[in-house]
């Protein structure tokens, strides 16, 4: 288990606990479950007391949290013949995407997400989950072939942003991800969009451009990361923490403003601490919102897209 | 008449009346360093006379050297709720507006025209990046929709210029989400068959290149313009490296085939005239001074002094 730094305290518990059950399983005389089990009490408190009302800070340290699960967990877990398709037919294949064709409760969808990888050669290889130019004009191949078959899509957002290199400039990174969120308007399919984990800027909204958003509970949505806005505008990188409650970039602000349809709850501690219990009810909030979208002509799905985001955010926060 | 007495008749006066004089009348070239006269470089639209660097110039003084006359009439923008995430950073966020306001006399980033070109209807929406650095919020996304559909009522083409920084940070996620607003817009002339011809202007950066300013069926910039997604420091720090010469510029993203021209701003009205009557189906424009409105009157020529040698030519 990895802790975040505001989990230390508790750590300190569970570590403790964990330590006395350890010595027990070396001495059968030993009893320890009772001073075990209290300090497990314990430590079940301050989990509830450190995320009742977590800070956006905290919210952004707990959506990037490399325990949680992310694309590829969720592929796995809900989707079944999963047929990844790869490249975007000009210039590579974007190990940052994750596409293909899969069924969802034995229907045929195309998946689509940004998956940023579990351990340090996965992470390498995913490049943390920033896409290139590639990784865009494949999403956008994936949509169009789905839109022709009458296959709805299902995009899972987890990315730090695009990614800022050389090479990304030079092929149209900003042309890249315009073309996809023009893309994502065009579809006369269903398109629906989870955020699970982190929604970082330009790089989301290629992807998210959906008729239904959802957003785990824990997960963040922004323009702007908290410490690149708080060098921009505090001068101040370590001003992250007011940069994020500026922001409003938690699912819960996000609600409020009409950006996101709905919130999908994590289990106590996040996702990180649940991930078989999170797996599953981001399924059946895919489930609701295709269940939704079903039976809806091409039309509908368009207008439906459009009014959506020409509507969004005409009364602010008093929404 | 020339800067000498455009100038120093001015300030001899100003030393009697006390008059304030205005204190900007020069401006340092940053490019070449030339001191450059403000109404020399007003008539060459902000381009430096010697080194042709094109400064920034406002959507006002952009609209009054490309619209026929320099007529044109304002399209009105929907106002958007102020402040909408209530955004406190050092400054209020109403407080940077109110700055912005008073240093530009604009009321937001984006102005919004229509007008003619070589008597043509068009629509044009020019960035300003003094403006909060153009920034894209959701006066810049209702300006650009208002653009559109205005373009269609008139069945006629869209032009914008873009500037910008980025999303406007202090509208947090709402400006994202201007991203596919914007998008659509561009949709909406696509449907109705009208072009959309963006201009990049220096610089053009962050989610707008993202978004409307990449969309376009003709894509120009002005010489040596910053285009980007990400910015060069932003780069620079990621991959460690230092970046090539001319790395984002116009012609560099022309090389790479992410433009389709790029214009010097003295002839970007031509230009734009050439593109839109082609597109718009429309016969070439007629070169040089336009006709007079009126109808057939065979024009009269001003009573040239008589020339004997142009004279003689024109008997025999």
């Amino acid at each position: 288990m990895n802790y975040l730094e505001f989990e230390k305290p508790l750590s300190e518990i569970e570590g403790k606990a964990e330590e006395l059950r350890a010595m027990a399983r070396g001495n059968k005389e030993m009893d320890v479950e009772k001073e075990a089990a209290a300090l497990d009490k314990k430590a079940d408190a301050l989990l509830r007391e450190l995320y009742r009302d977590l800070t956006p800070w905290r919210k952004c340290l707990v959506a990037r949290h490399p325990d949680r699960p992310h694309c590829r967990d969720y592929i796995e877990a809900l989707f079944t013949e999963y047929t990844p398709l790869a490249g975007d037919r000009n210039f590579a294949d974007d190990h940052a995407v994750m596409g293909g064709l899969a069924r969802f409760n034995d229907n045929p969808v195309m998946v689509i997400g940004q998956e940023k990888g579990h351990d340090t050669k996965t992470r390498i290889e995913r490049n943390f989950g920033m896409a290139r130019p590639e990784g865009y004009r494949k999403a956008i191949r994936l949509m169009d072939m789905a839109h022709r078959f009458r296959i709805p899509v299902v995009t899972l957002v987890d990315t730090p942003g695009a990614f800022p290199g050389k090479g990304a400039e030079e092929r149209g990174q900003a042309e890249a991800i315009a073309r996809s969120t023009q893309k994502c308007l065009e579809i006369g399919v269903p398109l629906i969009s989870v955020v699970i984990g982190e929604g970082g800027s330009g790089g989301a909204v290629a992807f998210a451009t959906a008729n239904r958003i959802a957003m785990l509970e824990h997960s963040v949505y922004s323009v702007i990361s908290p410490e690149g806005c708080a060098s921009i505008l505090w001068k101040d990188a370590e001003k992250m923490r007011e940069a994020a409650e500026a922001l409003r970039l938690t699912a819960q602000d996000l609600q409020k403003l009409g950006v996101i349809d709905r919130i999908i709850k994590e289990p106590l501690g996040g996702a990180q601490r649940g991930r078989r219990e999170t797996v599953e009810a981001v399924g059946k909030a895919i489930e609701t919102m295709l269940k939704e979208l079903s039976g809806k002509k091409p039309e509908w799905l368009i207008k439906d897209r459009r009014n959506k985001f020409l509507e969004m955010g005409s009364k602010g926060l008093a929404a | 008449m020339n800067w000498i007495s455009n100038y120093v008749r001015p300030k001899i006066n100003s030393l009697f009346s006390r008059r304030e004089v205005p204190e900007n009348l020069w401006t340092k070239c940053p490019e070449c360093g030339t001191m450059l006269f403000h109404r020399e470089l007003s008539d060459n639209l902000n381009v430096c006379t010697t080194c042709d660097h094109h400064m920034a110039i406002s959507p006002r003084e952009r609209f009054n050297a490309l619209f026929d006359g320099g007529i044109f009439t304002e399209v009105k923008v929907p106002e958007p709720v102020a402040d909408p995430l209530i955004f406190r950073d050092q400054k209020k966020y109403p407080d940077r507006m109110k700055a912005a306001q008073k240093s530009t006399g604009e009321k937001e980033a984006m102005l919004v025209a229509e007008g003619e070109m070589a008597r043509a209807p068009v629509v044009m929406a020019a960035q300003d990046f003094a403006f909060m650095a153009g920034s894209m919020g959701m006066y810049v996304g209702n300006a650009i929709v208002a653009a559109a559909e205005r373009a269609v009522k008139l069945k006629c083409p869209l032009v914008l210029f873009a500037a910008a920084g980025g999303a406007r940070m202090q509208e947090g996620i709402l400006s994202l989400m201007q991203m596919p607003r914007t998008t659509v817009a561009v949709q909406m002339l696509k449907e109705a068959g009208l072009p959309y011809v963006v201009v990049l202007t220096h610089p053009t950066t962050g989610g707008v290149t993202a978004s409307y300013a990449m969309l376009g069926d003709v894509q120009i910039s002005e010489p040596n313009a910053l285009i980007c997604f990400a910015g060069p420091r932003v780069i620079e720090q990621t991959i460690r490296e230092k970046l090539p010469e001319g790395f984002q510029r116009a012609e560099y993203l022309l090389d790479h085939g992410m433009l389709d021209r790029v214009t010097h701003r003295k002839a970007m009205r031509d230009e734009l005239v050439t593109i839109l009557r082609m597109l718009m189906n429309l016969p070439p424009a007629i070169k040089g001074d336009l006709p007079a409105p009126a109808p057939a009157a065979p024009p009269v020529a001003e009573p040239a002094p008589p020339l004997p040698e142009a004279e003689a030519k024109a008997a025999s």
